[in-house]
């Protein structure tokens, strides 16, 4: 018989603890395949974030460590600081990483801070049931937001690759989407992308991944998917944002101040 | 033998802790610390060791988080609304079980406050400061020597017990330039291959997961019932206190720490000339307090005196060590205000008549 499919070795037997039809599990899955096929497992260190991948240390094979919400670049400005060899990732959601974390997710990118961070956006909370997130859309409804969210009121969804590729140092910043096979293989390339970076020793790299929450959303998983083609990908485009790996000029070429 | 050399409090614990092996720091500009994070920035690059000015307070404690995950001695330093900041790191560094040094330049409070000394953390310090249930060690110097040998001792703390440790140290002995001098062999940091992150490819063991989140509440009494079985240990071997002029059985006894307790002794020393003997007990661990020594040397005075720097909060502690056995008064000044020699003398006599 021929193996045409296993579990990742970047993946413990754990079972995943989220809703049936999300894409946490799709995530998860490629970043290890990501970290098998680069061979850098036993020397990665992951961090999970507060929210529904809170239990993420369970999930992963590499060494884990659990951060408060919103201050995993700090916690991996720290590890990658005192471990220089590791490769080291967050793995974040819209709330960790674009409310209550973005002081941490800016200044690590623009220190240019040697890490990856994967960050899931689905435009809501998810692990306390379905609240306003930063990237919630205009007119979207959330517990927190029962009329739909006014953008006069709580602002326009933060565009964080938009907003994080116009600071100078930052080295990958690409947006896919995990709404179709073909958008995981794209998804795939960047996170494996990311973490080779990483495991170069390059610079800070981050991966959007568009998700869904069909549980928050109200909706089936195909439908969601369809929602979120529909309604996110026009707020939220995909691509690649920065890349200095494949600039030809540096982005930092200015003299120094004396 | 080792030299003598006259420096200030925040940059001669920042001298001690490098020469004791910490080669992380992370920290966040505040009044009155700064000298301790500019002396790090200038430092820690000559040993070839990692300077980060975090973003915030609250970014350097989760630097720190991340550097103690590892294994490596890490340090970071604030004063007063800035420890605030940091609570939620250190309860969060606590409970995963991680070695770390925090000090704290005390300034006044609440609120912004301002940069004058003061001791007003106290009950922050000694009762976990942040949420949950767990404590951190506080060691509390009274000299610039003292304050540059607890950052060797405080890692020390740190590493055998696995917690964070904290450094209560005010405005005034950061500032004050006193001689000091460094030891060179404060020995190796402890062992962690058990249980730290990323050293993994050359021993091939399982991966290490450094948590604080116990969903089932099960689970998480018992790891709280471990965390305080540690305290138990903490408890048992690292109370410290300094007694003075205690042996000639005096009739009054006064409890201070830190710069309070330096105006008092002197206060004590001048008094003993005009007849009035008073016995100190300085309280060098804040957390564990010396209750036992506290109550033994309370037996029989006429009166307990609490000198602080603040509105009244070691005296809560004091009250329990004496458990009724002598009236206990506090004696102490907010604002920043620091008691005089000359006023102290004064204010201790007339409560001596």
């Amino acid at each position: 018989m021929r193996l045409i499919a296993k579990r990742p070795e970047g993946l413990t037997k754990t079972r995943l603890t989220y809703c049936p039809g999300c894409l946490h599990g799709v995530a998860h899955r490629i970043i290890a395949e990501a970290m098998d096929e680069l061979g850098i497992t036993d020397r990665t260190i992951g961090i999970a974030p507060v929210g529904c991948a809170v239990f993420a240390y369970n999930f992963f094979s590499c060494d884990m460590i659990q951060s408060p919400h919103g201050r995993a670049p700090a916690m991996a400005t720290g590890i990658k600081r005192a471990r220089p060899d590791c490769v080291v990732f967050t793995y974040q959601g819209d709330g960790d990483l674009a409310a209550i974390g973005t002081a941490e997710i800016v200044h690590a990118a623009n220190r240019n801070e040697k890490i990856a961070v994967f960050f899931v956006n689905n435009a809501i909370y998810g692990m306390t049931g379905g609240q306003m997130a930063p990237t919630t859309l205009p007119g979207m409804k959330a517990t927190t937001a029962p009329y739909g969210r006014d953008v006069e009121d709580t602002g326009y969804p933060i565009r964080v690759c938009e907003l994080l590729s116009t600071l100078k140092m930052t080295y990958y910043v690409e947006r896919v989407s995990l709404l179709s096979p073909k958008e995981i293989i794209k998804a795939k390339k960047a996170v494996k992308k990311a973490l080779k970076y990483n495991a170069e020793g390059r610079g800070f790299t981050l991966v959007e991944m568009i998700s869904t929450c069909p549980t928050n959303w109200g909706m089936d998983p195909l439908k969601s998917r369809e929602w979120a083609r529909e309604n996110m990908l026009p707020v939220f485009p995909v691509g690649v944002f920065r890349d200095r790996g494949t600039e030809k000029e540096p982005a930092i070429s200015e003299k120094k101040a004396s | 033998m080792a030299e003598k050399v006259l420096m200030k409090g925040n940059e001669a614990v920042a001298e001690a802790a490098i020469r004791a092996g910490c080669r992380h720091y992370f920290a966040y500009p505040i009044t009155p610390q700064s000298e301790l994070i500019e002396y790090m920035a200038k430092r820690m690059p000559q040993v070839g060791g990692c300077f980060l000015q975090a973003e915030s307070e609250v970014a350097a404690i989760n630097m720190v988080f991340g550097a103690a995950a590892c294994g490596v001695r890490v340090m970071t330093s604030s004063s007063s609304p800035g420890i605030s900041l940091k609570q939620e790191g250190i309860s969060y560094i606590a409970a995963s079980r991680l070695p770390a040094v925090i000090v704290n330049v005390q300034r006044g409070g609440p609120g912004l406050g301002n940069i004058a000394p003061m001791q007003c953390d106290y009950f922050q310090s000694t009762r976990g400061g942040g949420h949950g249930d767990y404590y951190t060690p506080v060691l509390a110097p009274s000299s610039v020597q003292e304050f540059a040998d607890m950052a060797a001792e405080a890692f020390r703390i740190a590493e055998r017990y696995r917690t964070p440790v904290l450094i209560f140290a005010d405005g005034m002995l950061g500032q004050m330039m006193e001689p000091v001098v460094f030891e060179d062999d404060y020995g190796p940091t402890a062992d962690s291959s058990e249980w730290a992150l990323g050293n993994r490819s050359q021993t091939k063991r399982q991966n290490h997961i450094v948590n604080s989140l116990f969903i089932d509440p099960y689970e998480l009494k018992e790891k709280t019932e471990k965390l305080f079985e540690v305290y138990d240990e903490i408890r048992k071997n690292e109370v410290r206190y300094e007694m003075y002029n205690v042996d000639a059985g005096p009739k009054y006894l006064a409890v201070a720490t830190g710069t309070a307790a330096r105006v008092v002794k002197t206060a004590i020393d001048e008094l003993k000339d005009q007849g009035i003997e008073i016995g100190l007990v300085r309280p060098i661990s804040l957390w564990p307090f010396p209750y036992e020594a506290v109550a033994a040397a309370a037996r029989g005075v006429k009166r307990v005196f609490t000198i602080e720097l603040n509105m009244g909060q070691m005296v809560e502690d004091v009250r329990l060590a004496v458990a009724g056995s002598s009236p206990v008064e506090h004696i102490g000044k907010a604002g920043g205000v620091v008691f005089t020699p000359v006023e102290t003398i004064n204010l201790l006599r007339e409560r001596c008549q």
